[in-house]
């Protein structure tokens, strides 16, 4: 479903991403991890379209259209779903409204019916249900005041209603605290299913018990240095990044 | 495909939809300005003497001023010989049914009806059309409850005592530049007076419109609500598209009472210039309430998206002890306009409170400056204020600036003042974006979001006008 080669890109003349490949089959859960500054959040990015970013050079497909050539919210509507690292605060646009907007657009882009407002608002206070999210969040702006932890959960409330057919988690554990992971790790599982798959960037190896990966890769200077299924996760976990970019080293010297 | 700067403004386009010219035969006074012409209007009003006299000494003294300059605005000299001061339809209606069909039909258009059947529902209007007003609707249940709601025209014939006690009270003729020539030439506007007690049972709203070209238009406002009497009034503007600007200089005078309450609400939308700024709506305005009794209140809410040039401080003289002003505004500019906008609050009874939230969106090559005077007398002990200035920019060759100035003679004076200034950020849009929200969409959102406080202010029917007007006025802004 999504096959990344050879992938070039740079931010502000400097260049981040120095040939990555990746390939992602539905079903799948690919998680990421390295260290910071390797260029994860940029990964997620260039997926999702975000301005300022400059491929040069490497492709990537989605269902075999080239992703690289669409709009942001196009993207969307075709069902990628970023969750940020950062989530932005939109002061005085009601969460409703927000979430409305932008299930409507999508279903009109894949020129499916829109929600009226009823309809719209008994999906969305079921699924505030289903993930034990405040019921006050609806009535709140888009991530006004919301906390480091609140804002990340609600990135995964987005996706759940949004249900999205690849969806990028760029370090959606970081500042959780073990009750707030746990709620993370169980939006996600809920959403696992045989035609949806997931990149799960992070930074520790905490959440993968909860959401266990199919195959785990570690992004170093911007490439792929090493693959291998959950276990890679602990390896790291034991050894720290070091070891893996001595290990890249020691490859590039053989 | 990525939002650069450049290509939205390159994009920035925007489409008037109030911009067109109504047919219809017109009495006008050939351009020109002096005593006579001031004469004439006088008499093609059926004005009484007092009024004439009224009009020549606020001519002299405006002939003894000069046009202000200190405005951050690029105010091209005015040639006052050839403006027209008095254009008004041939056949002036003695009421609704003789009102021409053309005239309706224009209002139709800009989404006023006046005809009975699909008036807004609890809004009394007043529609004025260049010089004069052409209709005032739901009089009769009106008057039932006394309250007068009427063109400035037949006020002064009608109720002349009350004119003559009020008018000039808020906003004296030599007051400024503009307000002394609002004062000589003024051809209509509305007159509301509110007496004891009455909560005015509808909206008020007078819808301004200019017509011919060449003309000034220059109306007269004034509110009173007396003791206890409560009244919600809004103004809504627009002008056909033309080249050539047109000059619009009114005066509004608000007096509040003890215990009354008066909320003024705009919603402007004059034209403002084309995309390479030609032409539009100079807006030099004069709007001073008077909150003379002990716990009156006057609020002030304007929506500005229009005119190429605006001039204007709806201000409020907090006279009365524990009176409060507010001031809450929303001013959008695009291409060449140029807004210089704020207000002043002038402390002078013991607890008064005032309170200023101003929001500037600034698209274009446009200027916004937000320019505001907090001012404490000796006496005004325990006075309170809190100003609130945000401005956003969309694009990299706009402005915005912020003048706030004060003036506290009280050392019990509480006076905070918070600004910021932001760019529509490109992670919002972002944000907004890779959720599935197209660009437009999402920066209308995010306008509409940052201007919450301000609707919130509006009454309900207008709230809904306002934000759709920022949208249409935001069309195209991002390409
Ligand atoms: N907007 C930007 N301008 C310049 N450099 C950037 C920008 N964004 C990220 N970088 C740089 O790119 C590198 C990779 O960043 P990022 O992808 O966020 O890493 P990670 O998510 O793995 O921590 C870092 O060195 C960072 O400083
Ligand atoms: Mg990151």
């Amino acid at each position: 479903m999504l096959k990344i080669e050879n992938l070039h890109a740079r931010i502000a003349g400097k260049e981040i991403l120095k040939g990555l490949s990746l390939e992602v089959n539905p079903g799948e859960v690919h998680a990421i991890m390295g260290p910071n500054g390797a260029g994860k959040s940029t990964l997620g990015n260039v997926l999702a379209g975000r301005p300022g970013y400059e491929v040069t050079a490497g492709s990537v497909s989605y269902d075999g259209r080239d992703l690289l050539t669409l709009e942001p919210e196009v993207r969307a509507a075709a069902g990628v779903f970023l969750a940020f690292q950062y989530p932005v605060e939109i002061p005085g646009v009601n969460n409703t409204y927000f979430l409305r907007a932008a299930l409507n657009a999508q279903r009109k882009a894949r020129g499916e019916e829109e929600l009226d407002s009823m309809q719209f608002l008994k999906l969305v206070r079921g699924k505030v249900k289903d993930m034990g999210m405040p019921p006050d969040l609806l009535n709140r702006a888009v991530n006004e005041g919301f906390s480091g932890g609140e804002k990340k959960r609600n990135e995964v409330f987005q996706m759940a209603l949004l249900e999205p057919r690849l969806a990028v988690l760029d370090e959606t554990d970081s500042g959780l605290d073990i009750d707030a992971l746990k709620q993370v790790a169980d939006g996600v599982n809920a959403l696992r299913s045989p035609d949806r798959a997931f990149v799960v960037i992070t930074h520790y190896q905490r959440l993968l018990d909860y959401i266990v990966p199919d195959f785990v890769h570690v992004l170093s200077a911007g490439r792929i240095v090493e693959s291998g299924d959950a276990t890679l996760a602990r390896e790291l976990e034991a050894h720290g990044y070091a070891w893996v970019r001595e290990q890249a080293h020691a490859e590039a010297q053989a | 495909m990525a939002t650069q700067p450049d290509e939205v403004q390159a994009a920035l386009s925007r489409r008037y939809t109030a911009g067109f010219v109504t047919d219809i035969e017109t009495d006008s006074l050939p351009p020109g300005l002096d005593e006579g012409v001031v004469r004439a209007i006088s008499a093609r009003k059926g004005e009484p003497e007092w009024m004439t006299e009224w009009r020549l000494a606020a001519y002299r003294r405006w002939l003894t001023m000069k046009q202000p300059d200190w405005a951050h605005v690029n105010l091209a000299p005015i040639d006052y010989q050839a403006i027209s001061y008095y254009s008004a339809p041939k056949n002036q209606p003695k009421s609704l049914a003789e009102v021409d069909p053309k005239i309706l039909e224009a209002y139709d258009k800009l989404g006023v009806p006046l005809h009975e059947r699909a008036r807004l529902a609890g809004v009394a209007v007043d529609a004025v059309f260049d010089s004069v007003s052409v209709a005032t609707t739901a009089r009769e249940q009106l008057s039932k409850v006394g309250v007068i709601f009427c063109s400035m025209s037949e006020a002064i014939r009608e109720h002349g005592d009350l004119v003559r006690q009020y008018l000039g009270s808020v906003v004296p003729q030599g007051d400024n530049f503009f307000a002394a020539l609002n004062s000589a030439v003024f051809s209509d506007g509305s007159f509301v007076f509110i007496p004891k007690g009455v909560r005015c049972p509808m909206e008020l709203s007078t819808y301004f419109r200019i017509n011919a070209g060449h003309t000034g238009q220059f109306e007269r406002t004034l509110i009173i609500a007396e003791e206890d009497a409560v009244v919600s009034y809004l103004e809504g503007c627009t002008a056909p598209m033309r080249d050539n600007n047109q000059l619009h200089a009114a005066v509004v005078e608000l007096v509040a009472m003890d215990r009354a309450n008066i909320k003024y609400s705009t919603v402007q939308n004059w034209y403002p210039g084309d995309e390479n700024g030609k032409g539009g709506v100079y807006n030099l305005v004069t709007k001073r309430g008077d909150c003379r009794g002990a716990d009156s209140r006057i609020t002030w809410t304007q929506v500005e998206t229009g005119s190429a040039i605006t001039w204007k401080y709806p201000s409020v003289i907090l006279r009365g002890d524990r009176s409060v002003g507010e001031f809450h505004s929303v001013a959008l500019t695009n291409h060449y306009q140029q807004a210089d906008t704020g207000t002043k609050m002038i402390h002078i009874g013991r607890d008064t409170k005032s309170k200023i939230v101003s929001k500037g969106i600034s698209a274009g090559k446009s200027q916004a400056s937000y320019r505001g005077l907090v001012k404490v007398e000796k006496g005004a002990v325990n006075a309170r204020n809190h100003t609130r200035c945000d401005s956003i920019l969309i694009g990299k060759r706009c402005s915005s600036h912020t003048f706030p100035y004060m003036e506290i003679k009280n050392p019990t004076a509480i006076v905070e003042h918070e600004a910021t200034t932001s760019k529509i950020s490109d992670d919002q849009l972002f944000y907004c974006r890779s959720r599935g929200i197209g660009e437009e969409d999402a920066v209308s959102m995010i306008v509409d979001g940052f201007c919450k406080q301000v609707f919130r202010e509006l009454p309900m029917e207008f709230a809904v006008e306002a934000k759709k007007l920022l949208e249409v006025s935001l069309e195209g802004a991002i390409g």
